[in-house]
């Protein structure tokens, strides 16, 4: 084989794509098609609560087209860290949506489901074997802080795919997976050397985003023995050099050095060349091949959240709106203190946008210059009825505490809405975020199979 | 003199996982990169300063091929955890808008 085509429908499943994208993929005959499905960075709670960062409606749209497209075209299809998180939840919800869909439709297919939640018991003996590293800025990992973890994930790398492809998987759904890994592991599959496949993958996994204007939409790639060819499939976009340059620069800490499951993809001496007025050729990648390393995610309840929002166009207040918080604080201590809650038991967060709502320490602007006020006051505690508690009555003092020449004396607060209270859902914190080597890339991923 | 604000073509900010936010300032040209590039302005003491981190937690890269600076530092708090305003990290990048640039 010369080259290996790849497709990629979006940056993340359910995103969307325009069907006349993927059509205009399907005619350039790729070898696979696939999508990335998740990411940390909507944040912990979708981790650890076991819920899917897009909607059931998004998913499910999205994977109807891309199963027709495969099967039509006797393709694999391939969807990494699926759900979002990659956890058994998140796997099984859009586990369900296929097989939905190849009942609804009539589909039939060999499908591969691999898994990537993590046992905590084996995390320990990880982590007692020393094997278990901390990432930059994470503390080192300890035995309660992996009890304390509501769900732990692996992040695969190709090797499981390319395992459930030698089994005949058609349809390959696989659990928190490194975001490449599903274009990586089919063409290093293929026989293309490791430093254009883990290249094009880094490219492939946001979809169009490295193409003009950035949008959500299909990418191909060509690879070959050195060098890889991007092109979006939607006319309206093109790829340049300088676009695919800069798409590196995209949620990575360097441009350059990439660290993957068993290797550093390093992009320093790239060469990005125009391959027509639409594609572009980027050529001198290398790859290093390094100890086999697995991140592994983890999440933790962090308590129950319930907030309110409100706002003040009021400018004695404005100008001593420090003071007036630290009052509100202290009035919420004691009040709370009054039912038996201490300040122990309860965080108190009181955002003010219009001021530092967006940068908090890190805001230059000390002092505002805004004629209103919002707030957003947020009480996060070890049970909901003990947040909305200690939230109502920072509700309470917000509107009715007094402060020195004072002339809005029937509320200091506009409250948008009835009720003023909102209970949010539990809260998490990610509190896992570390490696862990190990020996048989495939051994903490098991492949389930079945016939649809 | 000019801001960044004035001569950038792009300056924004974005979770590099949840515990770091990295910060990127494009340029149109090579040219204006280059010459950006000699005040020697843009650098780890410039992050560290504006963010209240130490310079040796900044990992800053000069990236020519994408007339690009990027500077990644350790987030106030991790992405989601109680107290963070940003869980994407998205709009942490307004300081750097207002740095002077003596070219």
């Amino acid at each position: 084989m010369q080259e290996f085509r790849q497709l990629s429908t979006s940056g993340l499943l359910g995103y969307g794509f325009p069907e006349a994208s993927l059509a205009a993929g399907m005619a350039r005959k790729p070898h696979m098609i696939g999508v990335d499905g998740g990411s940390t960075d909507p944040g912990p709670y979708y981790l650890g609560s076991g819920k899917c960062v897009n909607s059931r409606m998004s998913m499910k749209r999205d994977l109807r087209l891309m199963l027709h497209a495969a099967l039509e075209h006797r393709v694999p299809m391939v969807i990494g860290s699926c759900g979002g998180a990659g956890g058994e939840p998140h796997l099984q919800a859009v586990a369900g949506i296929v097989r939905e869909i190849a009942r609804e439709e009539g589909l039939h297919f060999r499908l591969a489901t691999v898994h990537a939640e993590q046992d905590k018991a084996w995390v320990k003996q990880e982590l007692a074997a020393g094997r278990i590293k901390a990432l930059r800025n994470v503390p080192e990992l300890d035995n309660a802080t992996v009890d304390r973890a509501t769900r732990i994930v692996g992040m695969m790398g190709p090797e499981p795919i390319m395992h459930a492809l030698d089994e005949g998987a058609e349809v390959i759904l696989a659990g928190r997976s490194s975001d490449p890994a599903p274009w990586a592991a089919c063409a290093t599959r293929a026989q293309f050397p490791p430093a254009p496949a883990w290249y094009a993958g880094k490219m492939l996994e946001c979809g169009a985003t490295a193409a003009l204007p950035k949008g959500h939409d299909c990418l191909l790639t060509t690879v070959d023995r050195d060098s890889v060819v991007l092109e979006a499939m939607n006319p309206i976009r093109i790829c340049t050099p300088f676009s695919v340059a800069n798409h590196s620069l995209h949620e990575n800490a360097s441009p350059c050095l990439h660290i993957e499951p068993g290797g550093l993809l390093d992009t320093s001496d790239c060469r990005f060349e125009a391959e027509n007025d639409r594609a572009v050729r980027v050529s001198g990648m290398q790859w290093t091949q390094q100890p086999y390393t697995v991140k592994l995610e983890g999440a933790e309840l962090v308590g129950y959240r319930a907030i309110t929002i409100c706002g003040t166009r009021d400018p004695m207040l404005i100008g001593i709106i420090d003071d007036f918080l630290a009052s509100v604080r202290l009035n919420v201590a004691t009040k709370a203190a009054d039912f038996g809650v201490t300040p122990d038991q309860y965080n108190l967060v009181i955002r003010t946008y219009g001021a530092h709502g967006v940068m908090a320490d890190w805001e230059p602007v000390k002092k505002t210059q805004s004629h209103e006020l919002g707030f957003v006051v947020e009480v996060v505690a070890p049970t909901q009825e003990l947040a909305n508690a200690v939230l109502s009555i920072a509700r309470v003092q917000m509107l009715h505490v007094d402060f020195p020449g004072r002339l809005c004396k029937e509320g200091n607060m506009a409250f948008p809405y009835s009720p003023s209270d909102i209970e949010t859902a539990p809260a998490y914190r990610f509190s896992v975020f570390h490696t862990v080597e190990i020996d048989d890339p495939c051994a903490p991923f098991p492949i389930e199979y079945e016939n649809l | 003199m000019p801001r960044i604000a004035d001569i950038a073509k792009a300056c924004k900010s974005k979770n590099a996982g949840p515990f770091e936010v990295t910060i990127d300032v494009v340029f149109d040209e090579l040219a204006m990169y280059e010459r950006v590039r000699a005040t020697g302005v843009l650098g780890p003491a410039l992050f560290a300063k504006l963010y209240n981190v130490r310079a040796e937690d900044v990992i800053f890269t000069e990236y020519p091929a994408g007339r690009a600076f990027k500077a990644t530092i350790p987030r106030r708090v991790a992405a989601g955890d109680i107290g963070d305003t940003d869980v994407y990290g998205a709009q942490q990048h307004a300081p750097l808008l207002e740095v002077e640039i003596p070219i």
